[in-house]
């Protein structure tokens, strides 16, 4: 059953993930991106992340996004306009990114032997209490720092986004 | 059966971060590129997940928690920068925006 979940919604993820690289159309590339963001929530719970799933809902697919989708239509951004690639982007571009992947599966194959597994519910310690408790214990410093990081954020959004004031 | 091998989940953790990568590099419309980054952030947060389950400590949840809300906040950035280039420049295409290139 797990086997089963986890290969539904990685496949969901990564023919989203593609989708959004091919899509020509801003919003078409936003809509896969919400898709790669909802069954990564899927896997989240299925590694007994429960606090994780709920926030990359709420954050992600919800605020992050809606960002995103309020800007394309905002700027009425159009599909991408097809021009020449240099001619070492086409010979080298797709060798390059296999070579990346290919690195990047050799080291988990050589760091992960197969012993290990997933089942629902092996980790139980994922919960919003454990998170929580986290948090304000031993990450009490970095979050206070975060809301500052937040603050500075909410500033410079306003003063770059803001009409010129004549 | 039913049981998952770890390595798996760190395989489709490298597939969507070089899908990520790709994005980032071969898109030309700005947004698309902005939103190629947080896949490469979605990448990495599942193997943080990941490592997190093997290693049964709840570390990795706070450090993906501190991703999100370090994209929130650098979305909320960036796209205010794309805004105001945009209404400098009235275009999308990186290939445009060049004016730090000469």
């Amino acid at each position: 059953m797990d086997l089963i979940l986890f290969l539904i919604f990685a496949i969901i993820a990564v023919v989203s993930a593609v989708n959004v690289v091919v899509q020509t159309h801003p919003i078409s590339s936003a809509v896969s991106l919400i898709g790669v963001m909802g069954s990564l929530a899927v896997l989240y719970l299925l590694l007994g992340a429960e606090f994780i799933a709920a926030a990359q809902v709420i954050v992600y697919a919800g605020a992050v996004m809606v960002l995103f989708i309020f800007v394309i239509l905002l700027l009425n951004a159009g599909a991408e306009t097809k021009r020449g690639r240099s001619f070492m982007v086409q010979l080298l571009g797709v060798p390059l990114l296999i070579a990346l992947l290919g690195l990047l599966a050799f080291f988990v194959s050589r760091l992960f032997p197969r012993g290990v597994s997933v089942r629902f519910g092996g980790f139980t310690g994922g919960t919003a209490q454990a998170v929580g408790k986290a948090l304000f214990t031993t990450y009490l410093l970095p979050f206070e720092v975060t809301s500052l990081l937040i603050l500075i954020a909410i500033l410079g959004a306003i003063v770059l986004a803001r009409k010129e004031l004549d | 059966m039913s049981e998952v091998p770890i390595s798996w989940f760190l395989m489709l953790s490298a597939v969507i971060f070089a899908l990520g990568v790709a994005g980032f590099l071969f898109r030309r419309n700005i947004i698309t590129v902005f939103m190629s980054i947080e896949l490469m952030l979605n990448g990495v947060n599942l193997s943080f997940v990941t490592f997190s389950y093997q290693l049964k400590q709840v570390n990795g949840h706070l450090f993906t928690f501190f991703v999100m809300v370090v994209a929130a906040a650098e979305a909320a950035v960036g796209l205010a920068i794309i805004l105001t280039v945009f209404k400098n420049r009235s275009t999308l295409d990186i290939d445009d925006i060049d004016s730090m290139k000469n």
